[in-house]
Order: structure tokens, then C-alpha cells, then sequence
């Protein structure tokens, strides 16, 4: 019973997870050579078109105002990855000792 | 129709919909310098209530059990990954997803506020994504807006005896496009268009933050339901813990 409703989730998992690539992939192919851009500017545009005029930020991010520019997109990306890789680390650290304590206690109770 | 039969029509229905809709727009946080002083001053001030809330909620969730560090860490960590992917949207335009539902459905709304202004505060200062100036704004919308409607969400489709997981991924879905909405909304009032004002603004803003992340939003609570499947095959100990299932509905 245990082991066939176990299957059942795996078989959800790998379902949803096949859902959640088509739906991120998918906008590449329908919308052929779309800029996919990035946040900032188009933000910005939107602003302008609404209030009419062209708007000044009256604030520039910190981090901006040091380097005297923009970041770099690579370095950008640098970022984002290294955001990424801190949440992935800290699931997957959890997620291995619970799963690992699971494995513990199947084992415990099978010599019992 | 049989259930499974339902389901399929269901979900081609979403999906449907989602690839239906495509005007071209970008949806992100309030970009840094875009919100007047005054209302980057008034929207702060509003989070501090919740951020203290969420302070001691997380305190006293700790102190009453440490097991529970395990799933407040990995939901922080689970923002964390879920706010950092940029994903191309049927609109031709990329934008990410909050993550915020599964804190605010595991412990509370008001604790995923004080994780969600984590990640701002890093976006904003290393990656001048959002911003300082608008971290107030942003809180609102990400950190306490969304987490608060998720828990509702999720709250009134276990009254009405919803299956967990449907509930978990609507609570999560509508959680992420309800912070794109306050975000309209925080603009709108910002900048009220001059034919229609704040109204006439917000459908503005609207028209173009919505379609761009219904699809994100779908995403973001099927990954909600995956983690929890996870957490409830190895983590029921904790979820015990934490009261998000209680003793006698475990089979």
C-alpha cells in the first residue's frame, strides 16, 4: 500500500515537472524572435507612456552609483546564478538529511 | 466524465488560456527612483506592523519546536531559488515568480514577510533589481500581499474540503499573480493616467503585468505542489511539528 501510493507521487512529480518545462519553454517557439528582454527598461517605457512624459529615476541604485554604470549583463547573470545556487544548496542540504533519516528509519524498522 | 477526465479538461483549460492572451509587457518589482518619495515612505511604514508580526511569529514558531528551523529555512531557500529565475512568458517578455505561498502556507503569512524582504534586500543591492527606494513598495506586494492572499486561499479550500494539493496550487498560483496586481496598483496610484486617473491606470498597468505572469503563475504553484509532495514523503515529522497536518488525517 505504502509503496504503491509512493509510486503514485513519483508519477505526479515527474508529470508536473514535464507541465512546469513545457509552460517556461513553450513562449520560445510560439513567440520566434521576441526580445525576451529584461526588466528595468521596459518598466520604465510603461511609466512614461501612462504619465505621459518622459521620467527621471530622482534615485539610482546604490550599487550603480559605485560602479559609475550599469552592471555588466555577465555579471548580472553571475548574481542571479549565485542567488540560485545559495536556495538550491540550502533544499537539496535539507532535503538529503531528511531523506537519508527516512531511509534510517525504514531500516530500523525492517530489523525489528 | 471521470475524474482523471476532468482533471485533463481542466488543466488544457489553463493552459488554454494562458497561451491565449499575449500583449507584450515586462513584470517585475518596482524599479529603483520610480515611486515618489512620499509613497515609498507611506509603504514602508504600512510593512513595519507586518515584519514585527512576522518576527515574533517566527520566533515563537521556533521556540515552541527547533524542528521547525528545517522548513522555515528550506521555504526562505525555496523564495530564494523561485525569485531568481527569469522565465520567458507567452508575451515575448521574461519575468519571475514570487515562491512566497509555501511559507505563508507552512507557518504564516506574516513570517514569509521578513523572508521575502531577504531576498528584496539582496536583489536590490546587489543586482539594482527593485530597489532601495521602492523596497517598501515591493515588501508589500511580494512579501505580504501575496503570502497573506495564498494562506486565505489555502485556508478556505481546506473549510470547503478542497484536495490538498489543488489547494496548494491555487493558494500558491493566485498568491503570485495577486502580487503582480498590488504591484499595478502601487504604480497606478503613482501614476494615474489623465483621461481616467488611479482606475483607469491600474487597468493599464493591469493589461500588461497580468498576462506576462498568469503563465509564471501556473508555474509557481505546480512547483509548490512538487516541494510539498516532497516535504510530506520525508519531512512528516516536521509538517506534524508545524500543525500543517494534523495527526489524525495521517494514513
Amino acid at each position: 500500500m505504502n509503496t504503491q501510493k509512493k509510486s503514485h507521487n513519483t508519477v505526479t512529480v515527474i508529470v508536473l515537472l514535464i507541465l512546469v518545462a513545457l509552460i517556461a519553454i513553450v513562449p520560445l517557439f510560439v513567440k520566434k524572435g521576441a526580445e525576451f528582454g529584461g526588466s528595468d527598461d521596459a518598466g520604465s517605457v510603461m511609466v512614461e507612456e501612462v504619465s505621459g512624459e518622459a521620467y527621471t529615476p530622482w534615485f539610482t541604485p546604490v550599487l550603480e552609483t559605485m560602479l559609475g554604470g550599469e552592471l555588466p549583463g555577465e555579471v548580472e547573470s553571475l548574481i542571479f546564478c549565485l542567488q540560485t545556487g545559495i536556495g538550491v544548496g540550502i533544499i537539496a542540504f535539507f532535503m538529503g538529511r531528511l531523506v537519508e533519516r527516512k531511509k534510517q528509519e525504514t531500516l530500523r524498522n525492517d530489523n525489528h | 466524465m471521470s475524474k482523471k477526465q476532468r482533471k485533463t479538461v481542466a488543466v488544457c483549460a489553463v493552459l488554454a488560456l494562458s497561451l491565449g492572451i499575449m500583449p507584450v509587457a515586462n513584470a517585475m518589482h518596482i524599479m529603483e527612483g520610480y515611486l515618489p518619495a512620499g509613497f515609498c515612505v507611506v509603504w514602508g511604514v504600512l510593512c513595519v506592523p507586518f515584519l514585527v508580526a512576522g518576527f515574533f511569529s517566527i520566533r515563537n514558531k521556533l521556540s515552541e519546536n527547533r524542528r521547525a528551523l528545517t522548513i522555515l529555512a528550506m521555504s526562505g531557500a525555496f523564495i530564494f531559488v523561485i525569485s531568481s529565475l527569469k522565465i520567458p512568458s507567452v508575451t515575448g517578455s521574461c519575468s519571475h515568480m514570487t515562491g512566497t505561498g509555501l511559507g505563508a502556507i507552512l507557518f504564516s503569512p506574516s513570517a514569509v514577510s521578513i523572508l521575502g524582504i531577504i531576498v528584496l534586500i539582496f536583489q536590490a543591492i546587489l543586482l539594482a533589481h527593485g530597489g532601495l527606494t521602492t523596497l517598501g513598495a515591493n515588501t508589500f506586494s511580494m512579501a505580504i500581499a501575496g503570502p497573506f492572499l495564498a494562506f486565505a486561499v489555502y485556508q478556505i479550500c481546506q473549510k470547503l474540503k478542497v484536495n490538498r494539493k489543488v489547494s496548494i496550487f491555487l493558494a500558491a498560483a493566485l498568491g503570485d499573480i495577486f502580487t503582480y496586481c498590488v504591484t499595478s496598483v502601487q504604480l497606478a496610484m503613482a501614476y494615474p493616467s489623465e483621461s481616467g486617473g488611479v482606475a483607469a491606470s491600474i487597468v493599464k498597468f493591469l493589461g500588461v503585468f497580468a498576462p506576462t505572469q498568469l503563465p509564471l503563475a501556473v508555474i509557481e504553484g505546480l512547483l509548490t505542489v512538487i516541494i510539498v509532495i516532497g516535504l510530506e514523503t520525508y519531512a512528516m515529522p516536521e509538517l506534524k511539528s508545524i500543525g500543517f497536518i494534523k495527526e489524525q488525517e495521517v494514513r
